[in-house]
This record gives structure tokens, sequence and C-alpha cells, in this order.
């Protein structure tokens, strides 16, 4: 059996154990786009510098035995301050409530597909598969067409989540590859304030491709900040959609740190639906090896006065290679938007390539949108000077590279984790100098 | 302010000036393109059997080929079997002297400010003209003769200098190359070409005008430059058409050669008729540029483009040569309905190579403005450096400004710089103008030509101050 026709089986199953609600037709719609689209090619614009049809000629288990994992497992890729957060745990995509915690008041988390159907279905309706409109490809309808185990979090008005939420993406690949479908459902009531930091886990050396999907919305006077933390085996690969409603005036700050991994995509959305909201995307990617990491952006200014900032830095070795691709999309009435965007690029080895595409869509004429983007090698000068200062060149390197991250570091502002992230650049970044 | 605003809104657009009709009896091939057609043209130039040969591999390849989707642009399909691929004045033979022009070509070349006879006297620019698919006159060649400089129409080149043709046309941009190179390939009719032996610098201005005339008609000219090392050349190209209510295509190529050491460049006014206030009418100008430098050798493109209803166009250099340089200067200007999908790509392969590009957009109306740009820079392009700043200006809340540029670098001692802002012209600087007894018109010509000014003064000195009075008519009307 292929790929395809396993995928296909598994969804018919799927539909006949959880038949009704109204995801069910969602799913199906998704199911169809998956089978008209299929895995994106190159030839696909949006997937011009990535090729992720070779990581499915592997034989994936979808939704593997999830019992097989035991919390002592969990430990050892526990993130710093985990007992004073509230935890969520995936295991192969599943959301596995054995291993979560809830320890903040004002948090509800709950299966989307129970969600569908009780008192916050019209959230549901109004706000899953929303993504769908803006990446128009088959990995992402595949997601929305084998929906199981995904969660929807939920924030109730006027309440300050103290504690950060930790999401752990597990995938068990001990036995055999795993293709993991995490889909989670994030709704931020009014005047509301929550931070999450998501990690992702591979066990075992089989191999995993993880496809996630993550909605979140947030409304009037909320504040989201979001750390992304990707740090995974060389044979973990991902394609990761997180999109981002602002249907009130709000302010967004996500950070994107990615460290390691095999093939990571990551379609990163702010959709500004209210005048006056605030979006900060950042990102840094530090890859070594063969990896591969792609960030596509896209911000919406659907209406007048918002605001967005979004800075990219990366710093490629060995045969990595990097990809961004920035999209500002100004609508006919968006008027008195301020877009920035910038991405700046350090190659440190000849095999190393970057493709960088920052693009700007304008439809008002009363903005101020600006883009830029550099690639090049680290300061002879800096070098030069921290040399003349008795520093050996390696250890130079390393701090200016260090100095070059620090930018994006600053941005978390969730501080045992920007701590973890800082300790684990200069880890490697002791390691390249060594 | 806002009454103001609607005044200028309604001040009619000035006419396009070039939008007549010269009744000039022409010899049509017949209507549709199949290989009898691509052998009537061929019959009808008298081509050896090797272009003929040439041209159909051509036709063979375009059909196999799809036309291009990827472009920021909207239109009908075209309906390649509606256009004619041949049209020439009639009273044509080999023309000696200027006195033997068609007077009534004469006329159109006069109304186009081009005359040709005054040009051979005094302006010291030698002209080649091209009026739908036939170069009519060319000047100046006998004192570029004497240099060993060859400046003809592209027909009495496969004539005279076979051995150039077969060497290197199609050698920048080959047959495949994409559908509507290929499409040129295939029914390509005259264009100019340009050889400029070892050592010489070129003391003249070459220059070539391009006019499409007949109904119908798409136009698809080919142009050659080879430059042998060492040599310099300055060429400039124009282009007008009549107002016409249905669009009409044309798909040019252009290929430069610059051997080691040379430099050219290459500045082009591109004013075909951009169609009416309703989007009616007006050329599609697909068209394929491309140039090769050798070692040390230098291309610049320069280009004011203000017509065209579609404008498609991607001037490009090859840097394969080390310590080579391309250069990329670029003003364009859409209003009404008119769409631009326009930039340029660096290929950055020899070492130490360097290109630059500017490009100013400024959209008006309910047109849309692209910019697509490739930077490239290979494994092998060590020290290679590039500079791309491209800003559009808005000017009205219907129109549309992107940018979409594309930056591969595998090299890592290699430094690639990109910018890009948009902006409007803003109140506070018309307030200012206005303020010191400027109306508001003439502040946001004045705000325009600084803002493109940087791209008009890389063009000769003939060019800049039409291209500047070009910029400031397609605008007007259009202060918002």
């Amino acid at each position: 059996m292929n790929q395809t026709d396993y995928l296909k089986a598994r969804f018919e199953q799927l539909q006949q154990e959880e038949p009704g609600g109204n995801l069910a037709a969602v799913r199906s719609k998704a199911f169809s786009a998956f089978e008209r689209m299929g895995i994106p090619t190159v030839r696909n614009e949006e997937w011009k510098y990535t090729r992720i049809s070779g990581l499915f000629n592997k034989e994936y288990t979808l939704a593997a035995d999830i019992a097989a994992l035991s919390s002592n497992d969990l430990t050892t890729y526990q993130l710093p301050a985990h007992e004073e957060a509230n935890v969520l745990v995936f295991v192969n995509g599943i959301f596995a409530e054995q291993h979560s915690v809830i320890r903040s008041a004002g948090i509800s988390i709950q299966l989307l597909e129970l969600a569908a159907k009780n008192e916050y279905a019209p959230i549901v309706a109004a706000h899953f598969d929303h993504s769908s409109s803006y990446v128009n490809d088959g990995i992402n309808a595949l997601n929305t067409a084998l929906l199981h185990g995904g969660i929807f979090v939920h924030v109730a008005k006027n309440k300050v989540i103290e504690h950060p939420v930790y999401i752990y993406h597990i995938s068990d690949a001990r036995n055999t590859p795993v293709l993991a479908q995490p889909r989670s459902l994030v709704y931020l009531s009014e005047n509301t304030q929550l931070q999450l930091a998501e990690t992702y886990i591979t066990i075992g050396g089989s191999g995993s491709f993880t496809n996630q999907v993550m909605e979140v919305v947030v409304e009037k006077d909320a504040q989201l900040s979001y750390y992304k933390i990707q740090n995974d085996s060389a044979d973990a690969s991902q394609v990761n959609t997180t999109h981002i409603r602002q249907t009130g005036t709000s302010v967004v700050n996500v950070v994107t740190i990615s460290l390691n991994g095999g093939i990571v995509r990551n379609n990163l959305h702010a959709v500004m639906e209210a005048s006056h909201a605030e979006a900060h995307l950042y990102g840094l990617y530090f890859q070594q090896g063969n990896s591969h990491i792609d960030n596509h952006t896209v911000v919406d200014n659907v209406v007048p006065h918002c605001q967005s900032n979004e800075l990219y830095k990366g710093i490629l070795d060995n045969n990595a290679t990097g990809v961004f691709n920035g999209k500002i999309f100004v609508r006919k009435d968006a008027q008195k938007t301020n877009a920035f965007q910038s991405n700046k690029n350090v190659l440190l080895s000849d095999a190393a390539s970057v493709n960088t595409k920052p693009q700007l869509e304008i439809y008002a004429d009363d903005v101020k949108c600006s883009h830029g983007c550099t690639v090049g090698s680290l300061d002879e000068e800096g070098l030069f000077y921290l040399q003349s200062r008795g520093i050996p060149y390696k250890a130079a390197i390393a701090l200016l590279l260090q100095g070059f991250a620090m930018d994006i570091l600053e941005k978390i502002r969730l501080e045992p984790i920007r701590a973890y992230v800082t300790e684990l650049i200069a880890q490697r970044l002791t390691a390249e100098s060594i | 302010m806002d009454e103001k605003l609607s005044n200028i809104e309604q001040t009619v657009l000035s006419d396009y000036k070039y939008g007549f009709v010269t009744e000039i009896e022409s010899e049509e091939a017949p209507k549709g393109l199949d290989e009898s057609t691509i052998r009537f043209i061929s019959a009808k130039k008298n081509e050896p059997e090797w272009m003929l040969e040439w041209r159909l591999k051509a036709y063979r390849q375009w059909l196999k080929m799809e036309e291009p989707a990827w472009a920021n642009i909207q239109y009908p399909p075209i309906d390649y079997q509606d256009i004619i691929y041949y049209s020439a004045p009639k009273k044509k033979a080999t023309i000696e002297s200027l006195d033997e022009i068609d007077p009534e070509l004469r006329r159109t070349f006069e109304k186009l400010g081009i005359s040709l006879e005054e040009q051979k006297r005094l302006s010291g620019v030698a002209v080649d003209a091209v009026i739908d698919s036939v170069s009519i006159a060319t000047t100046f060649k006998d004192q570029l003769a004497e240099q060993g400089i060859i400046f003809c129409s592209m027909s009495e080149a496969i004539q005279h200098h076979p051995e150039l043709i077969r060497k290197y046309l199609g050698s920048v941009v080959p047959v495949t190359d994409n559908y509507f190179s290929a499409l040129n390939a295939a029914v390509f009719s005259d264009g100019s070409f340009c050889f400029i032996p070892a050592g010489v610098r070129c003391p003249m201005e070459l220059s070539t005008y391009f006019r499409i005339n007949a109904e119908n008609t798409g136009q698809f000219e080919r142009t050659l430059i080879v430059a042998e090392p060492g040599s310099y050349v300055s060429y400039l190209e124009g282009c007008t058409a009549p107002m016409r209510d249905e669009n009409q295509l044309h798909a040019a190529v252009v290929e430069i050669v610059a051997l080691d050491h040379a430099e050219v460049k290459y500045s082009t006014v591109q004013n075909w008729y951009p169609g009416d206030k309703e989007g009616k009418g007006g050329i599609y100008n697909f068209v394929t540029k491309r140039g090769i430098c050798y070692d040390h050798a230098k291309i610049s493109w320069t280009q004011v483009e203000t017509g065209s209803s579609i404008t498609w166009k991607y001037p490009s250099v090859i840097l394969k040569g080390d310590h080579s340089v391309g250069e990329f200067y670029s003003v364009a200007v859409t209003n009404n309905f008119q769409q631009a999908d326009t930039g340029t790509k660096m290929q950055h392969l020899g070492k130490h190579t360097r290109s630059r590009i500017v490009s100013k957009g400024i959209s008006a109306g309910q047109s849309n403005n692209s910019y697509r740009g490739l930077v490239h820079v290979g494994k092998n392009a060590a020290n290679a450096r590039n500079y791309s700043q491209c800003d559009s200006l808005l000017l009205g809340d219907k129109c549309g400004a992107h940018t979409f540029p594309y930056i591969e670098v595998k090299n890592k001692s290699s430094v690639v710089e990109h910018e890009a802002t948009t902006s409007k012209v803003g109140e506070d600087q018309i307030f200012y103008c206005n303020q010191r007894g400027i109306d508001t018109e003439t502040a946001v010509a004045l705000i325009i030509n600084g803002f493109a000014k940087e791209v008009m003064n890389q063009l000769p000195m003939e060019f800049a101050i039409e291209a500047q009075k070009l910029l400031a008519i397609s605008l007007e009307g259009s202060v918002g």
C-alpha cells in the first residue's frame, strides 16, 4: 500500500469512527482538496526551494500507539521551569491527557472534536480551518482531513494566565517512522494574556514527520506571546502552520527559534482584522549539517491603522540551506498601515546557501512599508578588532555570532525560555569555536 | 483638500500623442501561424536554409511550451491564430540613401520627433528605424563602417554577415528560453544588428526606433549586439504605436554579448500605446532581454517604461566572467489600467562580479506595478557583490505596488543587499510647494522627477529630456 492509499484508508476509518458534527464536512472537503493537490512539489511557487515530496517515500505510521510512552520518557525533555507551567503533551500528534497538567484557572482545554459539539461550537465553526484560505496546498488539507486528537484551548474573558503554557510534541519513533499531525485551536477572549512555549522531540531513530496546524484567535485587548523552539533530531522533519487571527485590537509577539531538524518548514500568518492591532514576528535560525529551514510568513493588513514588525535572522553552516519568504499584504482600505520587514543572513560555509524573497503587495497609498534583506559573511573589521585585542579568531567569530543572535533572543520575554535558548546557542558556538 | 483632489482627478489625461496611423500600403502575411507562415517570412526575407531551420526548430519547441502564468498580470487569452505575423511597408527596395524612403514614412518619423534627415546632419545619433516588421532605414552606416562597426538591420546581417549571426544569434537567449522568446525566434521579421570590433569605442549613440503601424499585427523584432574585447557602445531604443481598441502583441528579444573588457550601455524609452482610460486597447509588451558579460565586461540596462497596457520584461545580465559588472536602472510608470511586471535578473557566476539594481515604480489610477527581480550568486562567485533598491510611489488609493525580489546565495564571501520602500507623495511636500507658488500639478511632477532622478541620470542626454517629459505626461491628471 502506498502512502496516499494508506492515508485514504485512514481517512475513511476516521469518518466512520467519528461521524457527525460540523467537523465531518470540513474534513471531507479538506480530503478532496488533498486528493486534488497532493503533496506540494517544487513546481508550486510557495514550495520552490523546499522539497518535501521525498519525505513521503517513507512508510509512516499515523497515530501509533501512544500508551507506549511513559512519563519517565518525558522527564529528559522538559523545558526549564516546567513545574510552574501548564503542560500540554501531544504524542504522535494526538493530545495525551495523562501527561498534561493544567495549573491556571481561566484556561480550559478539551478535544477539538468535543468543542465542536458543546457551547464552544460557534467559536470552532467560525475559526477552525481558517488557515486553509491562506495556505492552498495539500499538506495543510491533509492535517484537517485526518483531524484526530486535536485540542481546543479557551482562555476565559478578563483572565491573565500567569503560568505559561508549555506544549510538547513527542514523536515516538522507536519502532516505526511516525507521521504526527497535531492540530489545535487557541482562543484568547477579550482582555486576556497568554504565553505559549512549544517544542518538538523525536524519540528513537526511525524518523518522524510532523505536520502541524495551529490556529489562534486573539480578541480585543488580548495579548499573546508565542515562542516556538525547534531543536529536533536530523531525521525529524516538519511542516508547521501557525495561523493567528487578530479579530480585535490586540498585541501578538511570536518568536521562532530553529536550531536543528531535517527539513523544517514554518508558515506563520498574522491576519490583522482590527484597527490598531500590533504584530511582532521574530525568528532566528542557526542551522548546521544538512538541515533545511524554510520560514514563510504572511502579514495581512485587512483594516487601517495596523502595525507590524518582522525581523528574521539566520546563520547557516555546513551544507545547511535556509529559505525566507516574507509577504506583506496591504488591502485596499488598509490605510495608515506601518509594516516593516527585515531578513539578515550569515553564511559560514561555501556549501551553505540561502534563498530569500521579501515580498510586498500593496493596494493602499497612505502606508509606510519597507523591507530589506542582506546576505553576507561576518564583518571583517569587527573580527580584526576583536583579534587585535587578543581574542582568538574562532572565539571572535562566536562572539560576533552571539551578538547577531542577541537581537532576537532578547525578544523572548519568558525568562526561563530565554535563558534556555541562549544556553543552547552558546553551547553550539563553543563547540564551533573549538 | 478633498474637493481639490477631485478637481485634479477630473483633469483629463493628456492624449497619447503618438496615436496616429500612417496610411502606408503594406504587404502582409495571412493571419495565423503555422509552419507555412514561417516559410513565408523566411522566403520573403530571402533567408538561407540554416535560418529557416533555426526558425522551424523554435516553432516546434514553442508548440510544446505553455504560456507563463506566474506574472502578476491579468489578460484575456491571446489568440495566436488571430495575429498577422508579418507586415512590411510595400514600396521597399534596397535603399541607398534617405531620399529614397517613402515620403509618407519619412513624415511619420518626423511626427515622432525622429527626423531621419536631421538626425543625420545634426545630432550624431545613428538611427535604425523599424516600422511594423521591417527596418526602414539606417543612418550613418558609412561613417560607422570606417571604424569596422557594423550597424544594420537583422535581415541585412543575415545576408551579409552570416558567420556572426550563426555564432551569436540565440547564444544568450536560447531558442527554447521561454514561451515568448521561442515565438519570437520562430517569426521575428527584423531588428537591429550591431557589431563593435575589438578596441573600438563607438563614436556615437546607436539607436533603434520601433513603430507598430498596421492593424492586427504583432511585432516581433530581434536585436543582437556584439561587443568585441575592449569595445564600447551606447545603444538607445524607443517605441510607439497607434491608438487602437484591440490589444496588439509585441514580443521582442534583445541579446547582448559583451566580451572581455567590453562595455555596453542599453537604454530604452518604452512608450507603446498604453490603452485608453477604460483600459481598452494597448500593447502587450512581452519582451526578453538578456546580456552576457565575459571577464571585466560591463552591461548596463536603463529603462523608462511608461507605455504598454501590459509590460512583462526582465532585462537580465549573466555575469559569467570574473570582475564583470551588471547594472539595471528602471523607472516604470503605470496609470489607468496598465499593468507592469518588470525587473531584472542578475546571475553571478564569475568571481568578483558586481551588480547594482535601482528600480523605481510609480503607480497611479487603477494600475498595478510589480517589481520582480532575481539575484543569484552561484557557488563559484567568490566575493560577488550586489546592491538592490526598489522603491514604489503610489498616487491614489486604487492602484497597487508590489515587489517580488528573489535572492539566492550559494557563496559565503558574497554580500547581497536588498532594500525596498513604499510611500506616497506627502501632503506636506505638496503644501510646501503650494506655499511657494507652485501649483499642485507641477509640484507632483517635481516630486516624481526627484523620485526618478537616480535612474534618469543614467540616460544619455538626448533621451533624458524626452523621458522626463514622458513621465510628466503619463501621470498628468493622476495627482492624489
